[in-house]
């Protein structure tokens, strides 16, 4: 932005609305995908009365959610109850003005896109503690607080991969990350990523793995929604919400799931660059429009393929302890992206060839997750989690007792 | 235009602030320090400091708020209803305006860069085609990284020392969250 340029902003302002529409659009996909898939998997047939396949039911949802009735609990305090969902959604929609669907088509590029994706989705966090500290009720207050520990806690693995791919890049910008970067250190000129480059996925499967696995945790997906589980919690920071507004928070956490999906694509499996150029696949010569719709067309399907994959683990799943969560991103995760980023480092920085980053990477992957998995399926430590039950009438009343040991 | 951009930002932090200062609801002041933290990244971004804007969101907006938000769910709710003022209050009041003073003062006799003629830094960071992301990470990890170690060392005998605090004896029952938000909502 070294202008303050008209047109600039107009078409800044087109995107934001052609965004707003089109990830509305997607949410609502996602909820029948959603649905359909874990149908699949459970043996059902899920949504099918309303629409052909059902295809019509998240219509129906959306608009029972919008004519239901807005319900704000009388001891909460009306600005700050109305405000939480607006701060989780608004940094969960600001995260899509700089990831780019093509070369042509990315609302604001920036050139610190990545530390602004990881920048904005902290601000979010804040929203859900709100949420959860003015709905004045217990299960609130605990899934905020869990929410709060488990999303600062997995942020950690997750901006050590993303400052991995920078290294691997020598770049900030997630257009570079896709297109390849050219970075001269003296004389020589050396060229990184690009068009028929090898996915990154296959130079740090270790940072794939754990960006996944953060990620997850991160949306508060299952295994990892232990701020919102159901029979914990019951639902968390979202339980005093209704009606519209508790679309928007169920709006917002469908739009990070899309977002860590396509940070997966584009990060780890070349975003929108076809495995080789269109033109050699059509035979024919392609407009830059044409070839700009086909990357947006391969981008998005790829990004689907990974939400599908979520869903799938979502299906296949049971729900961690908060005490195995906590263990497993501070004792595994985070060991392991620091292994990953020193090992690029090191590789980029004595310029060894990138197959050697792979044959690290694989033998660490494998042990670090092998005993990580161990560790954390063990019984709980009985200085970490303590287990309560009433004080019987004579003995107190209404106090908690400690009740041995949770397992 | 640009000078409009910094106006609206400027009264946003301003307000922002106000509403820390001045709101008797400790989580409404911290969702106010929110807001002005915000607004000071925006101040950033038209001073041309892109990086310093992210970092203030990430650290501040996001990082700090958090855990400010995350002692006040921890703590007993009833504590902090207690009186907010104290003696000290007149003392404080005379440090504030002294150092506001204090700044303002530094600010009109120092030769930095007005933002209300910002064409010359614009030019210059026009030329230079980045956002000074390279400048600062090599005056950072070359330049001065025996200051950078430094007070990356402070800030871990900060956190070693927050944690053997917080431990207390070993013997000790870890204290548990969930019996005082019983006895709050009791």
């Amino acid at each position: 932005m070294n202008e303050f340029n008209w047109t600039y902003i107009a078409v800044v302002v087109v995107g934001i609305f052609g965004l707003f529409a089109f990830l509305s659009t997607v949410v609502i996909s996602l909820t029948w995908y959603e649905r359909k898939t874990l149908a699949r998997i459970q043996m059902r047939a899920g949504p099918s009365r309303v629409g052909p396949h059902g295809l019509l039911q998240p219509m129906a949802d959306v608009f029972k959610l919008i004519t239901k009735e807005d319900i704000r609990p009388t001891n909460s305090s009306g600005m700050l109850f109305w405000s939480a969902p607006i701060i989780v959604f608004v940094s969960a929609f600001l995260v899509w003005l700089t990831v780019p669907f093509a070369d042509g088509a990315v609302v604001a590029p920036q050139e610190l896109g990545l530390l602004y994706i990881v920048a904005i989705s902290t601000v979010g966090i804040v929203g859900l503690l709100i949420a959860g500290y003015t709905s004045s009720s217990k299960y609130s207050v605990l899934g905020g607080i869990r929410a709060a520990a488990q999303l600062v806690s997995y942020e950690i693995p997750i901006i050590v991969v993303v400052l991995a791919i920078a290294v691997l890049v020598q770049s900030l910008d997630l257009r570079d990350v896709v297109l390849g970067n050219e970075v001269t250190i003296g004389e020589r000129v050396i060229s990184f990523g690009g068009q028929g480059a090898i996915p990154f996925a296959f130079i740090m499967p270790l940072g794939l793995i754990v960006f996944i696995l953060a990620g997850l945790a991160e949306l508060g997906r299952t295994p990892f929604d232990i701020h919102h589980a159901e029979s914990e919690v019951v639902g968390g920071p979202f339980l005093e919400y209704s009606g519209a507004h508790w679309a928007v928070f169920f709006l917002a956490e469908y739009i990070n799931t899309f977002v860590i999906a396509a940070l997966t694509i584009l990060l780890f499996f070349g975003g929108w660059s076809w495995p080789s150029p269109p033109e050699s696949i059509f035979g024919t010569a392609l407009e830059e429009w044409q070839t700009d719709a086909l990357g947006v067309g391969w981008f998005l399907f790829k990004t689907y393929m990974v939400v599908g994959l979520f869903f799938w683990f979502r299906g296949t799943y049971p729900r961690l302890r908060i005490d195995q969560l906590m263990a497993f991103g501070w004792k595994s995760l985070i060991p392991l992206s620091f292994v990953n980023f020193i090992l690029m480092s090191i590789v980029i920085f004595y310029d060894w060839p990138l197959w050697t980053m792979t044959t690290f990477s694989v033998p660490i992957l494998i042990g670090g997750l092998y005993f990580g998995a161990r560790r954390t399926a063990r019984k709980a430590d009985p200085s970490t989690v303590q287990m309560y039950r009433r004080a019987s009438r004579d003995d107190g009343g209404n106090k908690l007792v400690p009740d041995g040991t949770g397992d | 235009m640009s000078a409009i951009v910094f106006y609206v930002l400027a009264v946003i932090t301003v307000i922002g602030a106000l509403g820390v200062v001045l709101d008797r609801n400790v989580v409404r002041a911290t969702l106010s320090l929110l807001i002005a933290m915000l607004g000071v990244a925006g101040i950033f971004l038209v001073a041309y400091a892109e990086f310093l804007a992210l970092a203030q969101i990430l650290i501040y907006a996001g990082a700090v708020t958090i855990v400010i938000l995350f002692a006040i769910m921890l703590t007993r709710t009833t504590d902090l209803n207690i009186n907010l003022d104290n003696p000290q209050r007149p003392v404080a009041f005379l440090i504030a305006v002294g150092v506001f003073v204090l700044l303002t003062l530094t600010f009109i006799y120092s030769d930095v860069p007005q933002l209300a003629e910002p064409d010359s830094v614009a030019v210059a960071i026009a030329e230079s085609n980045s956002t000074g992301f390279e400048t600062v990470g090599d005056s950072l990890f070359n330049q001065w990284a025996i200051p950078f170690e430094i007070a990356s060392v402070i800030l871990l005998v900060a956190m070693v020392g927050a944690i053997a605090l917080a431990r207390g004896d070993d013997n000790e029952p870890a204290v548990d969250a969930s019996v005082e938000i019983n006895e709050v909502s009791a």
